[in-house]
């Protein structure tokens, strides 16, 4: 196990994104930040914490489970935990950024998109990632990321929280998972 | 059981604790989704729900028959008159029909107590008791038990009063096993002639008047008097039951403060329910409905998306 990034750059990185985000449409005018649950969550909130730094008004932040929403959730694991998702408003006409930590075959996403639809028509639906790890299975890119790298296909991204902040780390096949808090 | 996982729920003794609050957490997720915008997942898309209600019921299948379509599965209702049933066809052949047909999951309601398990072991597909005679209701107490969870907040150390004709109740009978496995006490109250004399084995405590057992009680569950069995040896006459066991405000009154009212419907107003608490602050009757279709969402999703068994092995 080896970090990958570690607190200061995720925080330097969350920064830059914040910033890029508000940069594409002029300011953060409907913007609503929702994380693909869990290890997005924590990041959307860093970055709307950026965001208010650079504009001066809260961004409401959300969350999305995509459990029922797996291409797979018929018969990958047997009996998931289902957790709860929290969409804090309407999102119809809303300019969305989902968040999430790792990108890697973008069926995640497929399905965070999905659920998203469930709560309404947003104008349109962006994606911030902390890591950029390729190998895509699907045609689905991240508008914003912190890291772009390439890992062997077996090797995993853990993003944790410590006490100086979070953390990317690099896991090698088959090591234990390092999960992010609850 | 391991791991709390689920396969079949045909009885209330399938489930330990673990997985009966895995069943309660998971419809905890799937309310959020029956109040959406657009109150449907794709989850359970591509599988077959047979609901097979070979006994009259509008309010039980209604609810599996949303949950299932709020999933995302096929859902297919059959029986009552028209069925083949009504032909002579034995429930063996038309189990053997449905499992021919590919169906993931059957949710049978039968008036034949064991209908369930019965069927099980008969079919690859996995089994939901929608209520077997005077056996067992499953997914009603769980529900009871979700309903009970969030308006009062627990279920741990609560007392919970169950009152009308227990001995013909598979609702009672499935609360009395569930509500002390989720940690809360059962008092079971009816008149001597409609307290199962099996009352004791289900560790329950038993009431041949109603007072003493509403007093204290956290819920106060009214079963239905099944107008059926009036004129019988066990029931006199609506007017006297009504008088003696009927919930009224001021009998309510005996339990705590805050206690809530359940009825696991259809009511008979007036009989065991009065308007007053029936339609008061109190009553819960109709979250319960509610409830209803978030739980068999998760009973659904659980037992479909284990893998199924080969005839035979149960």
């Amino acid at each position: 196990m080896r970090e990958l990034i570690d607190s200061e750059g995720v925080s330097r990185g969350l920064r830059r994104v914040a910033g890029q985000i508000v940069e594409r449409q002029r300011g953060a005018e409907g913007l609503v930040l929702i994380g693909v649950r869990r290890g997005g969550e924590p990041l959307a909130r860093e970055i709307a914490r950026w965001v208010r730094e650079l504009e001066g008004h809260d961004v409401p932040v959300g969350s999305v489970d995509i459990t029922l929403y797996r291409d797979d959730a018929a018969t990958a694991l047997p009996n998931p935990r289902i957790g709860p998702s929290q969409v804090p408003c309407a999102l119809e006409g809303k300019r969305v950024v989902l968040v999430d930590d790792v990108v890697f075959t973008g069926r995640t996403i497929r399905a965070a998109i999905d659920a998203l639809m469930d709560y309404g028509r947003p104008e349109r639906i962006e994606l911030a990632a902390l890591v950029d790890r390729g190998g895509r299975e699907l045609p689905i890119q991240p508008d914003y990321v912190v890291l772009r790298t390439e890992v062997g296909p077996r090797d995993r991204i853990d993003v944790v929280e410590r006490p100086g902040g979070m953390v990317a780390l690099i896991c090698p096949a088959g090591s234990p998972s390092t999960p992010p808090k609850p | 059981m391991t791991d709390s996982r689920l396969r079949h729920l045909t009885s209330v003794r399938d489930l330990d604790r673990a997985a009966a609050l895995r069943i309660l957490d998971t419809a905890e997720a799937f309310l959020e989704v029956t109040r959406r915008p657009v109150r449907k997942v794709p989850t359970l898309r591509g599988k077959t729900i047979i609901n097979a209600f070979f006994e009259a019921s509008t309010r039980t299948r209604t609810s599996f028959e949303l949950a299932g379509k709020r999933l995302g599965a096929d859902v297919v209702n059959i029986g009552g008159s028209a069925s083949s049933t009504s032909k002579g066809e034995t429930l063996r052949d038309t189990v053997a029909t449905l499992d021919a047909m590919h169906a993931d999951v059957i949710v049978v309601r039968h008036s034949a107590s064991g209908a369930a398990d019965y069927i099980k072991g008969r079919t690859r597909a996995a089994i939901v008791n929608g209520g077997d005679g005077m056996h067992e209701h499953p997914t009603q107490a769980l529900l009871d038990a979700f309903t009970i969870r969030r308006h009062v907040g627990r279920l741990e150390g609560l007392t919970v009063a169950i009152c009308g004709d227990i001995q013909h109740s598979r609702v009672a009978r499935s609360n009395a096993l569930l509500l002390p496995l989720l940690g809360a006490k059962v008092r079971l109250a009816g008149p001597q002639t409609l307290l199962p004399h099996d009352a004791a084995a289900l560790g329950a405590e038993t009431f041949t008047r109603l007072e003493p057992a509403l007093e204290g009680a956290d819920v106060v569950m009214m079963l239905r008097i099944q107008q059926e069995r009036l004129g019988s040896a066990l029931l006199p006459t609506l007017r006297e039951y009504a008088r003696t066991f009927g919930l009224n405000r001021a009998r309510l009154g005996l339990a705590k403060p805050n206690a809530i009212v359940m009825h696991p419907g259809p009511m008979n107003r007036g009989v065991e329910i009065n308007d007053d608490v029936a339609d008061g602050e109190r009553s819960v009757i109709t979250a319960q409905v509610e409830s209803g279709v978030a739980v068999r969402m998760a009973v659904l999703y659980l037992c479909a998306t284990e893998p199924g068994q080969p005839i035979g092995s149960e």
